[in-house]
């Protein structure tokens, strides 16, 4: 593949043509914060967290989905850029009931971490304190749709890693709300195999193992790349955890 | 979202051809069915499939959903994930009779709101729901496209123009009366004319 | 069907309308039906046959005719005479109109709406000059009138770039709202190398307050076909899809009869016109869902999917659907493709100002004596539609604003009444002419309760996919409310209007992008009201309840209790 050059926040850079924006960045040690995001799924644009300024185009550009090319420069952490990742996360942490010191993920918690590296320490906008519901059917797991960003990781990790489609988007706007086949309890699914893949890459509290206390929820997404290069490339690679 | 598989096998076995058709026998499948067949079961024509479905049971209970994701192979979440997502599928029966006020930006400039609000009052149900005894359906709609004859209502898939609060109401009094509702009842009752303002 | 055979199909149909004396035509569009259009025609009927007048006058049902607030509107043409348009027509008016001026000449003055009036005056039909002469449901009528001879010449004399190459002359602009150049999106789509391209016609018209496309398909459906296939051959595809909005049933039964009666007379489908060409058209049918006007969206739609938007690039004229390069263009862009090819591209170029060439649709509707649908060149002035097209405001009023765009758009204030009506100018004002909704508001409309209204629409309309719109809309929409309801302070305008900005310029698609517009204009031209409603809890128009107290300075002023996040060195310290 061909190597491109485009500049980052002044200072060239190389990388393969067809790369994302996103994993340049991170090759390069550049963090932007990404929630809907991971490595081994489609990807979604759909948090508008890693949004970049691109010279020459009046809009801005999320870098999940936008491709790496010749002479491309990117501005990754203006003021703006970063006043708006803050009001987004804001409006995020506004939108459901979000409260991190009751949460089994509290600590672990991918929306805190990124509150966290932004300082986002207040929420200025009306917490809109929907009344949702908790699904705590399934025998091994509970989802809890206060916690639920929208996302879509488990969506995607079901159907695209699993197979099996469980999980859907329901309504739409600020109505929509994860389901699992016609809307019923996960327990009484009759698609999910229980393995429990969407557990794993959901990057809040949403959806959990059962029987987790506060802040003992921890999440590991590696067995995708596991998967995935197992699928595609017939190699497994070893990382620490897994040769335990 | 990327290419799909069939759900898992605990989902109860149906014809491979896809062409089986529902056990209850019931005719109104056949519609369904003509609909699935004019589309050669593609998962692409689903949101047509749920507009003939519509059409034929007058709203999408989840029997129907069932039926519709077995015979386009679409796994059961997607069904409910698609027929939730747009407006016009509903999931609920809907009342005997059914009353929509326009709530496109001509008619809210109108005043439409106004009749909104008088009709729920009137009839104690709120917009998008049915009144408890299942008589009347109130609805709004985000425009029909009739904006030069603002306030606009449809009541019962009729075109009723110019309303004000007090004729909204007695319009659908008259409505659950079941009177007859010939057009000439109807223009007597809307005097209309075009400098209203 | 060849092209004599075409010309002669025109000439026997021409032949067969010239035998009669005159032509009654009954306006059957939605508008006029729902204020006694049905039993005006049966009025007209009864009368004819009393009168023994079979032989002598034919009677159609048409599209619009546009003085909507004026129906049922009837047309008289006689032979060698002057059209004579009627309005407000009654029964007891349709008998004497046959009486009296199909027996023996004499017009029914108390009903005639002068055709010299500005209403017909200033207007100019190109897109719109079959809508209310010929009988929707009729290839025919369509044919008489030179229909499908422009795909007939680019089929037979015309190469597709050449054609790409007449539509960028003519200066034509996607009349879907964006504006962007159709002839270039249709020269990219040509370019784009794929075994299968697709072209889709835009009818999910969702801007509450614009009808146009509605009214186009339902008056004139044939010349979106033509339109449609002619940029089929123009970008090399064989198939297209009309997406029709759920809410307009006659409009999607009207364009499926006009397929399959073109489909019959080989004008659509296999070798049409005689040609090595095929072109087919389906029709999907959109379920309510407003995001669907987004190309992105309205192509997931058609794959039978939730209708979110995905970003671009890439681009619909790459990959669009099931992957391939696809053209989608508003039904009224492509309502305007066969005049451009039968005048010629500088006919149409010389219309209209120097970046907005051609004429533009209209839905003139809300506080003005004439509401309708008018078709102006662009460029025209906001008063000259307002005033003169419109005849003003009722009782005269005083005209406060007029929004334009929809949703999407802005509002327009007084001073600015004589701003040409074209992309850049409207822009310029922070507004967008948009599908091309005209909503007129006098003083008794509130701005922040108008700006409400809009956010309230997108917030229900908002997908979901993107955080900034699905939840910022609903934020922007409680900060109005908050205002309306009197509970506002100045700081809350201050995180009003920064939200606003975020939301534009985060969001994923058009929806989002152009939904916090309405407020952005109103803050700019009428901040003294949002103002008049914090500081002195007054709402000039009447509109608002303004019935609660904000809470005191010194209770505002440290944020709503907090949900604690962890600091990051709290994080770290876990």
């Amino acid at each position: 593949m061909a190597v491109v050059t485009l500049t980052i926040n002044d200072e060239l850079v190389s990388a393969q043509e067809g790369q994302t924006l996103l994993s340049v960045l991170r090759e390069h040690g550049i963090q932007l914060p990404t929630l809907c995001h991971l490595d081994g799924l489609s990807e979604r644009g759909g948090c508008r967290l890693c949004l970049v300024e691109i010279a020459g185009n009046n809009k801005l550009q999320p870098a999940c989905v936008t491709p790496a090319v010749e002479g491309l420069v990117v501005r990754t952490h203006s003021d703006r850029l970063v006043k708006y990742r803050k009001m987004i996360l804001e409006l995020l942490f506004s939108e459901r009931n979000h409260v991190c010191a009751v949460c089994v993920m509290n600590g672990n918690c991918e929306l805190q971490w990124e509150a966290a590296k932004v300082g986002m320490d207040h929420v200025r906008y009306d917490y809109l304190n929907p009344s949702l519901p908790v699904d705590a059917s399934h025998e091994r797991f509970t989802l809890d749709h206060n916690r639920c960003i929208l996302c879509t990781r488990c969506v995607r990790v079901c159907d695209e890693i699993e197979g099996a489609h469980v999980w859907d988007l329901m309504g739409r706007g600020a109505n929509s709300m994860m389901i699992a086949d016609l809307n019923r309890p996960w327990g009484e699914s009759q698609s999910c195999t229980s393995c429990g893949k969407c557990v794993q890459v959901c990057p809040t509290g949403a959806l959990a193992q059962r029987g987790s206390s506060v802040a003992e929820m921890e999440k590991q997404h590696d067995f995708l790349r596991w998967i995935l290069d197992g699928r595609e490339k017939n190699v497994w690679e070893y990382t620490d955890a897994k040769s335990n | 979202m990327g290419v799909l598989t069939d759900p898992k096998p605990r989902v109860k076995p149906r014809n491979a051809a896809g062409g089986q058709a529902h056990p209850s026998g019931d005719p109104r499948f056949k519609l369904i069915d003509r609909t699935l067949k004019r589309f050669s079961y593609q998962q692409d024509a689903l949101i047509e499939v749920l507009h003939t479905a519509q059409e034929a049971f007058g709203f999408l209970e989840d029997d129907l959903l069932v039926y519709v994701a077995h015979q386009l192979k679409l796994p059961l979440s997607w069904v409910y994930g698609v027929a939730t997502f747009y407006h016009f599928f509903s999931l609920a029966p809907q009342g005997e009779h059914s009353c929509i006020i326009c709530m496109g930006t001509a008619c809210y400039v109108k005043r439409a709101a106004e009749i909104v609000s008088a009709l729920q009052a009137e009839f104690g149900v709120e917009a998008g729901n049915t009144t408890a005894d299942g008589k009347l359906s109130l609805n709004t709609a985000r425009c029909l496209g009739s904006c030069g004859l603002a306030p606009v209502l449809v009541m019962d898939g009729d075109v009723v123009a110019r309303q004000t609060p007090e004729e909204a109401l007695a319009r659908v009094r008259e409505l659950l009366l079941g009177a007859a509702r010939t057009p000439e009842a109807m223009s007597e009752l809307t005097p209309l004319s075009a400098t209203e303002a | 069907m060849n092209r004599a055979d075409l010309a002669a199909m025109a000439q026997r149909e021409q032949d067969r309308q010239d035998a009669f004396r005159c032509r009654v035509l009954c306006c059957a569009s939605t508008p006029c039906l729902s204020s006694g259009g049905t039993a005006v025609r049966e009025a007209i009927e009864k009368a004819i046959k009393d009168g023994d007048l079979d032989a002598d006058v034919q009677v159609v049902s048409t599209g619009c005719m546009g003085p909507c607030s004026r129906g049922p509107v009837v047309t008289l043409k006689m032979r060698g005479a002057e059209d004579v348009v009627y309005e407000q027509v009654t029964p007891e008016a349709a008998t004497r109109i046959i009486q009296e001026h199909v027996a023996k000449n004499e017009p029914v003055k108390e009903f005639v709406f002068p055709n010299d009036a500005p209403f017909f005056a200033k207007q100019h039909k190109v897109v719109l000059a079959n809508s209310g002469q010929i009988d929707p449901e009729s290839l025919e009528d369509y044919v008489a009138r030179g229909g499908y001879t422009a795909l007939a010449h680019v089929l037979r004399e015309m190469k597709p770039d050449e054609v790409c190459e007449s539509i960028t002359r003519s200066g034509l602009r996607g009349r879907g709202g964006a504006g962007y150049p159709t002839g270039i999106k249709w020269d990219l789509v040509r370019k784009s190398q794929s075994d299968k391209k697709y072209v889709v016609a835009n009818g999910d018209e969702g801007d509450p307050g614009a009808y146009m496309d509605r009214s186009l398909m339902e008056s004139d459906p044939h010349r979106i076909l033509e339109g449609m296939a002619i940029a089929g051959y123009a970008v090399g595809a064989e198939q297209g899809f009309i997406y029709v909005r759920g809410e307009y049933p006659v409009a999607a039964k009207r364009l499926e009869r006009a397929i399959r009666a073109a489909e019959r007379r080989g004008l659509l489908g296999s070798r049409m016109v005689d040609s090595q060409f095929n072109f087919r058209i389906d029709i999907r049918i959109g379920a309510g869902a407003f995001v669907c006007g987004e190309e992105t969206a309205l192509m997931a739609s058609i794959m039978g999917k939730r209708g979110q938007p995905v970003p671009r690039p890439p681009y619909p004229s790459q990959s669009g659907l099931w992957g391939k390069p696809t053209l989608i263009n508003n039904v009224e862009t492509f309502g305007s493709i066969a005049p451009i090819i039968l005048n010629k591209a500088e006919w149409f170029a010389a219309i209209g100002t120097d970046k907005s060439k051609g004429t533009k649709i209209f839905a003139l509707a809300g506080d003005v004596n004439t509401t309708g649908l008018i078709e102006v060149p662009m460029g025209i002035t906001l008063r000259e539609i307002v005033y003169d097209i419109g005849g003003g405001i009722p009782d005269d009023r005083a005209f406060k604003a007029v929004q334009t765009g929809g949703p999407s758009g802005g509002c327009i204030p007084a001073q600015y009444l004589d701003t040409p009506v074209d992309y850049e100018s409207l822009r310029a004002l922070g507004s967008i002419v948009g599908s091309g909704g005209l909503i007129i508001m006098d003083e008794r409309s509130c701005m922040v309760d108008v700006a409400k209204f809009f956010l309230d629409f997108c917030a229900d309309e908002s997908c979901g996919k993107c955080a900034p719109c699905r939840v910022g809309t609903v934020q922007i929409y409680k900060l109005l409310d908050k205002i309306t309801r009197g509970a506002a302070t100045l700081a809350d305008l201050e995180t009003l209007r920064e939200l606003c900005v975020m939301v534009q310029e985060t969001s994923l698609c058009g929806l989002g992008q152009n939904a916090p517009n309405p407020v952005v204009s109103t803050l700019r031209y009428f901040y003294d009201e949002y103002e008049a409603h914090i500081r002195k809890h007054k709402c000039a128009a009447g509109v608002c309840a303004l019935n609660e107290k904000p809470m005191s300075p010194a209770v505002v002023a440290p944020p709503r209790p907090k949900r604690k996040v962890a600091r990051l060195d709290e994080l770290e310290a876990v």
